[in-house]
């Protein structure tokens, strides 16, 4: 059994009113330092495969089908097994 | 059956035995007290275990009993010719002809809004859907009655924002359109926001729904969302005054699920058109608990339950939490034995989660069972006829003979009109709420005729020439200045909305809004409130076909204004009635109906320019009242009226610069009167309407405005773009609609934007 | 001519839709469950607007994924018209039918309005009927409508005549170059954000949704006649 964590953002390219938003406020409570925040989301999924390659496979395939949209969404996992 | 004393289940947590609890006193965590802890005992005629506690507690909880305001409620009028369900049920349900009701109820959620404004909001919302398809009707339009603190304070504006997203979110994803509301701010609320959802919908007869429980051997069926820890004990939260403390019951509040209730909603109104359904009520406070006991107890009859078969979605979860929880979009149905395959089929299609979890039993115990084990046994009459009634004595406070020495008319005379028309039209609790409703879907499912903006919302009825007018509302400042015009005059207003919109009242629905009953001057609030509101009702012939009491709505000892909020339901004969209180046409005469007599008591221009109320509010003639309302719809039945605008807080000022804004269309006034300039224009006596007719109708008009005893003016005419008001021959205000508009629009967005940056 | 409107978990403005090609135009209509594959029986689809399986993940993400879809591809690829309202139209560009992608609006927050339009092209099944560059008001209810592509897919958006509406005056959303609705290349497969089902009758608050119903029906009537 392995777990991904799914990390989907939209792309740098595409404009974030989320983020600008919380940036905003941040720089509002004195958090001048903020230069950039970009709001993404993260998934748990839980996955029984023979070996972490064909893991890896799965949780790729079902990013691009499913998890994110390619037209303005990136992403990256990390698996471990669980 | 002895219910076994120690029941653990696979909780880890420690459950108090019997003897425990009684020693240690631990009833009163539950909220109850010494003397109800003894009821219970001898109800049972044993000590009851931590389970049954529980579900005593929150049976004998003000939200579920009802037993500070019950003696009280009872002289409400509930009958009329029309009145098709009164109090009782899931919602109120009043004939409107063809075969069809209308079915309504409002419900408020201030509590769980004050510690969690998204979520407590939108589960508000969630909640009276339920109770109106629990009735078996389809919901056609959603209202609500918001109260805030003053928007200067951070939190407050992060209270509203979040608060109204709840509410649009909820309300948008079920697809039922949010059509009208209220929203006003007083510093009274900023610890203590009020929250106050209503729900309308459409039945046919022969589809009207109970919720009880019938037939021996009958199965009960869960079904929607599983049941996790959330919100456990949320009607005893309501039952309580908030404190800091309120901050660390944050898991008390629910997490709603919009597209689950709309899958709930499609699935049970499939139900009820084939016909299957025996009982059906909604899990809301006190959850399985409530559902189940009530009706049982309606149906005369016993239960058991099995909660090894109710759905959950966490592990280990105690008896007491399973009947506690009250996670959300859940319904409780009975059906015909050897029926559950036809309605699994059914709630299968919509893939939503059910399970058989009891059975109707003959006698009258309501019996709870987990893993084998019989974990309560009680007589189901005693959590539900038999819950204790306190009858409270009020007293009339001191201040109450003091207000009417107030003196506050010279300093008020004496304001700028202009300035004072400036002011009013920015007063957040005036000013246009655009940034508010056009969050709300207010046009999904293609019936709404008259949208959020006007005095009342109207909707039309599929097929037919019909429509059903609605508005809610409640003016707070009046009920603390004397409770029971106050009381009166939430009612009539309400009366008057919906006359204005081209409709015949029909009923309300009330949410009482009030401080802790203990206190005996807000229990002089609640019982003249009601009174006023009874007495109201009985004179516009609109009975209380069903509502909500929230009390202890109190911050650090500080109660709220008194605030009964007034859902009212009207019947639109034709289309052709439908009316705004837009100006229409330049030409237009305006007619102002009832008299002034330039009261300032709790008027907007006194909080504004005093930063206080104080005085007396405007009297009410209930006689004039009902005399103005129907003179008022004959006119517009006729089919000559161009605009209908109730006048209400900020008086005959206020109401001529909104009927101005939607179309941009000015106005001229020119008139006579004893009065001075201000109480003259921002006086806001009742039983007043301003209309414009075209100018060929317009003595016809006021003859047969007049022929009905009612006093009726031609004060002006709709002209130009500029609002220009003469009395006794001086031009006292002389502005451009547009820039009045713009002060009056930007009011709140302005207010608002204070919490963003970029 | 017989239509078509898939209905989803969540969909909400299934019988608006019904309702609106009952009332304009008369035709038959028949709400079809995600569940089922085959549409061939039907001339148009119209996927309605709502919050299909809840918007969870993406709006239109979950939906795009049902039996039904396939039915409405197969529709799209044969050359029949297929009209994507609000979530609808979310669906239809998850499903890769249409170009683009919505965020949340840019002012995140949900926005329900009459909104004022423009017809940017007027000669497509679902346009013929209105005059171009007509200016038109068409009520909005979304919270992702931002609408979202890179330059290179604007330029041929533009280029081929596949931006068929946009927003006039302020832009209720962000969306890019005030793209209100789309058309693919094909121009048999249209979305919108607008609710033209909303505004058919007087009392609706405008009346100029009726257009798109029968301009659907006079090209559908032109084509079996030209048969």
């Amino acid at each position: 059994m392995y777990k991904a964590t799914i990390t989907v953002r939209l792309k740098t390219s595409v404009l974030d009113p989320q983020g600008s938003a919380v940036k905003g406020s941040l720089h509002s409570l004195g958090f001048a330092a903020v230069t950039d925040v970009r709001i993404g989301k993260t998934m748990e999924v839980w996955i029984s495969a023979p070996g972490s390659t064909e893991a890896g496979e799965k949780v790729e395939e079902m990013c691009q089908k499913l998890l994110a949209n390619p037209v303005i969404e990136t992403y990256d996992y990390e698996l471990e097994g669980a | 059956m002895q219910p076994n004393q120690n029941v653990m289940g696979t909780s880890t947590v420690m459950e108090p035995t019997p003897e425990e609890i009684r020693d240690r006193k631990l009833y009163s965590e539950l909220g109850l007290t010494p003397a109800e802890f003894e009821q219970v005992e001898k109800h049972l005629g044993r000590l009851p275990n931590w389970t049954e506690l529980g579900i005593y507690s929150v049976m004998w909880s003000e939200h579920c009993s009802y037993k500070n305001s019950k003696p009280l409620l009872k002289r409400l009028p509930v009958d009329g010719p029309r009145v098709l369900q009164g109090p009782g049920e899931g919602a109120g349900v009043i004939d409107i002809g063809d075969g069809q009701a209308v079915v309504f109820k409002i419900e408020s959620h201030n509590h769980p809004t004050a510690v969690e404004p998204f979520q407590g909001a939108a589960t508000g919302v969630g909640g009276i859907i339920r109770d109106v398809f629990s009735m078996g009707a389809r919901p056609v339009a959603l209202l609500n009655s918001l109260r805030f603190g003053p928007l200067e304070s951070p939190r407050v504006r992060y209270l509203l924002e979040q608060a109204v997203a709840g509410i649009a979110h909820y309300g948008n994803v079920v697809g039922i359109p949010t059509v009208g509301g209220e929203v006003e701010f007083d510093a009274t609320y900023e610890g203590n926001p009020l929250v106050n959802a209503m729900c309308v919908g459409i039945i046919n007869h022969e589809d009207i729904q109970q919720g009880v429980a019938k037939g021996v051997d009958n199965p009960v069926i869960y079904v929607g969302a599983s049941t996790g820890r959330d919100g456990i004990h949320g009607a005893i939260f309501a039952s309580e005054e908030l404190s800091e403390a309120s901050e660390e019951k944050r898991p008390s509040v629910q997490a709603g699920d919009p597209f689950m209730e709309k899958l709930l909603l499609e699935a049970c109104l499939e139900l009820v058109q084939k016909g299957i359904l025996l009982g059906i009520q909604d899990m809301g406070a006190a959850g399985l608990t409530c559902s189940s006991a009530e009706m049982t107890a309606k149906g005369g009859v016993g239960l058991d339950l099995y909660l090894d078969d109710v759905p959950q979605r966490e592990e280990g979860m105690s008896p007491y939490e399973i009947m506690l929880s009250e996670s959300q979009e859940r319904m409780l149905l009975v059906v015909e034995e050897g029926r559950e395959a036809e309605v699994k089929e059914v709630l299968d299609k919509w893939e939503l989660p059910s399970a058989v979890v009891g059975r109707v039993t003959e006698g009258d115990r309501y019996r709870i069972f987990h893993q084998r084990e019989c974990v309560a046994d009680i007589p189901v009459k005693t959590l539900v006829d038999d819950a204790p009634i306190n009858y409270r004595q009020g007293e009339e406070p001191l201040s109450f003979r003091e207000e009417t020495a107030a003196s506050y008319m010279e300093e008020l005379t004496g304001v700028d009109p202009t300035e004072a028309l400036q002011r009013v039209l920015a007063a957040p609790s005036l000013a246009s709420k655009r940034w508010v409703y056009q969050q709300y879907d207010s046009m999904v499912r293609t019936s709404t005729a008259v949208r959020p903006g006007s005095d009342a919302a109207v909707i039309v009825l599929d097929g037919l020439d019909k429509g059903l007018a609605m508005s809610v509302d409640g003016n707070s400042r009046y009920v603390k200045l004397d409770p029971h015009v106050g009381g009166a005059t939430a009612v009539a207003e309400a009366a008057r909305n919906v006359v204005c919109a081209g409709a015949r009242p029909l009923a309300i629905t009330d949410c009482l809004n009030f401080g802790n009953p203990e206190k005996p001057d807000v229990f002089w609030q609640l019982e003249n409130a009601i009174d006023g509101m009874g007495e109201a009702c009985r004179q516009l012939g609109t009975p209380v076909v069903g509502g909500n009491v929230s009390l202890y709505n109190e911050t650090k000892g500080s109660a709220i204004h008194p605030t009964p909020v007034v859902g009212m339901v009207g019947l639109v004969e034709s289309r052709d009635h439908i009316t705004t209180q837009s100006f229409q046409q330049e030409g237009d005469v305006l007619l102002l109906l009832g008299a002034n007599f330039g009261e300032l008591g709790g008027s907007e221009l006194q909080q504004q320019v005093l930063g206080m109320i104080s005085g007396r509010p405007p009297q009410l003639d209930l006689a004039a009242e009902k005399a103005l309302q129907s003179a008022v719809l004959h006119l517009i039945q006729a089919g000559n009226v161009s605009s209908a605008h109730d006048l209400s807080t900020g008086g005959l000022a206020v109401a001529i610069a909104e009927s101005a804004f939607a179309k941009g269309l000015g106005a001229r006034i020119d008139v006579e009167t004893d009065l001075t300039v201000i109480p003259y224009l921002f006086g806001e006596s009742q039983s007043r309407v301003l209309l414009s007719v075209p100018k060929e109708f317009a003595k016809e008009a006021m003859a047969m405005v007049e022929k009905q005893g009612v006093t009726c003016s031609r004060i002006g005419e709709v002209s130009g773009e500029q609002l220009s008001i003469w009395i006794n021959g001086v031009e006292v205000v002389s502005e451009q609609v547009s820039s009045l508009q713009t002060i009056w629009e930007e009011a709140i967005p302005c207010a608002m934007n204070a919490s963003l940056t970029n | 001519m017989r239509f078509a409107v898939p209905v989803f978990p969540g969909s909400n403005c299934d019988i608006d839709c019904e309702k609106a090609i009952t009332t304009v135009l008369g035709e038959p209509v028949d709400f079809v469950w995600h569940t089922q594959r085959d549409l061939d029986q039907y001339d148009a689809i119209i996927v309605p607007g709502g919050f299909s399986y809840g918007d969870y993940l993406r709006a239109g993400a979950l939906a795009r994924f049902s039996p039904v879809m396939e039915g409405v591809v197969k529709a799209a690829s044969e050359g029949k018209l297929v009209l994507g309202i609000c979530n609808g139209f979310q669906i239809l560009q998850e499903a890769g039918l249409l170009p683009g992608a919505m965020r949340v609006n840019d002012h995140l927050k949900f926005r329900c309005d009459i909104q004022p339009l423009t017809v940017v092209n007027n000669s497509l099944a679902f346009t013929q009927d209105y005059r171009r560059d007509e200016g038109i008001q068409l009520p909005i209810a979304h919270g992702e409508g931002n609408f979202y592509c890179d330059e290179v897919t604007l330029k041929e958006l533009e280029q081929n005549g596949q931006i068929v509406f946009r927003y006039v005056g302020s832009n209720p959303n962000g969306s890019v170059e005030d793209i209100a609705g789309v058309s693919n290349r094909e121009g048999n497969v249209l979305g919108l954000m607008p609710h033209p089902e909303r505004a058919i009758v007087e009392w609706m608050g405008s009346q100029d949704g009726a257009k798109m119903f029968t301009s659907m029906l006079r090209y559908w009537e032109e084509k079996i006649g030209a048969a």
